[in-house]
């Protein structure tokens, strides 16, 4: 955020509604998508960061500084979005992992088999992405982006959010969801590869994946 | 996985990339996979691909909470604080 945090705190404090209003517009932003990950529709994830506000109004005198303010609210909304995903039976285990999040990340049919003078080797290479040369719009791979966000399993989905789009680091993740760093990197690894394959299949021509 | 010392096939490799990245590979292992990479213009390019799919996730565009929410927290913030 770039802001002095110290600063920030103190205006908060103070009762600044300025720095209060600009923070509730930008913060809500990552918190909204953060929130997202947990709960079933948009509106209950506004919810979700509402109540994460309140919350943090009202404990802003009790904040004790140890973590970062940034820090400290993500896991005030994390707590809150994971009670609320528990009432909306969306429960998400976050101690091991699931069926999902095992297996191949590229299919093995893009590899040549175990007969082969080159087991495991590329049968044929991934075809290079077409870019804004090509005609390739932003604004067309950050849809497929959204859609391969959404189609991913829940804990995926919630990490590939917080380190990817929201940039968080990896010790940062690990303490908002109380996963393990190795658990962490899979669900990380499964969800950047399945966002690939997506873009892939966009950005390849003719399209590799689908072969 | 693979195996000390045996060289390490594409189809190992990007199953790594991601603990590459995170520089999580022990030292045996990240040798193999650079000396792989350096040879290999398919995984070369599965590698970029990955850091830029995590790229292009950062610039995902991100609403903000209605006005009128917006609003009502800053009411709560101002009647909080009084």
């Amino acid at each position: 955020m770039g802001d002095d945090e110290s600063e920030l705190l103190a205006s908060l404090r103070a009762g600044d509604e300025a720095t209060f209003a600009r923070l509730v517009n930008e913060w809500s932003r990552p918190m909204l998508l953060l929130a997202r990950g947990f709960v079933s529709t948009e509106a209950s994830a506004e919810e979700v960061v509402q109540e994460t506000w309140l919350a943090v109004i009202r404990g802003l005198d009790g904040f004790q500084g140890r973590s970062a303010l940034r820090t400290w609210v993500y896991r005030i909304l994390v707590n809150i979005a994971k009670t609320r995903g528990v009432r909306e039976h969306r429960s998400i285990p976050w101690s091991s992992l699931g069926n999902d999040d095992s297996g191949s990340t590229v299919d093995p049919d893009r590899f040549r088999g175990p007969e082969d003078p080159y087991p495991g080797g590329w049968r044929s290479f991934p075809t290079e992405w077409r870019s804004a040369e090509d005609g390739v719009l932003d604004s067309e791979i950050r849809d497929h982006l959204r859609l391969a966000l959404e189609q991913l399993p829940d804990r995926q989905r919630i990490v590939l959010t917080l380190r990817d789009v929201l940039g968080c680091s990896s010790e940062e993740v690990c303490g908002l969801l109380e996963v393990s760093a190795a658990n962490q990197r899979v669900l990380l690894h499964r969800a950047r590869a399945a966002a690939r394959t997506v873009l892939a299949a966009y950005l390849s021509e003719p399209s590799e994946e689908a072969s | 996985m693979t195996q000390d010392g045996a060289p390490m096939s594409c189809q190992e490799l990007v199953e790594l990339v991601t603990d590459y990245l995170e520089g999580a590979l022990d030292d045996d292992t990240r040798i193999r996979f650079d000396h792989h990479i350096g040879l290999c213009p398919g995984c070369e390019t599965y590698l970029r691909q990955m850091q830029e799919t995590a790229a292009r996730l950062g610039s995902i565009p991100a609403e903000s909470l209605p006005a009128e929410a917006q609003t009502a927290l800053l009411d709560a913030f101002r009647d909080f604080l009084r």
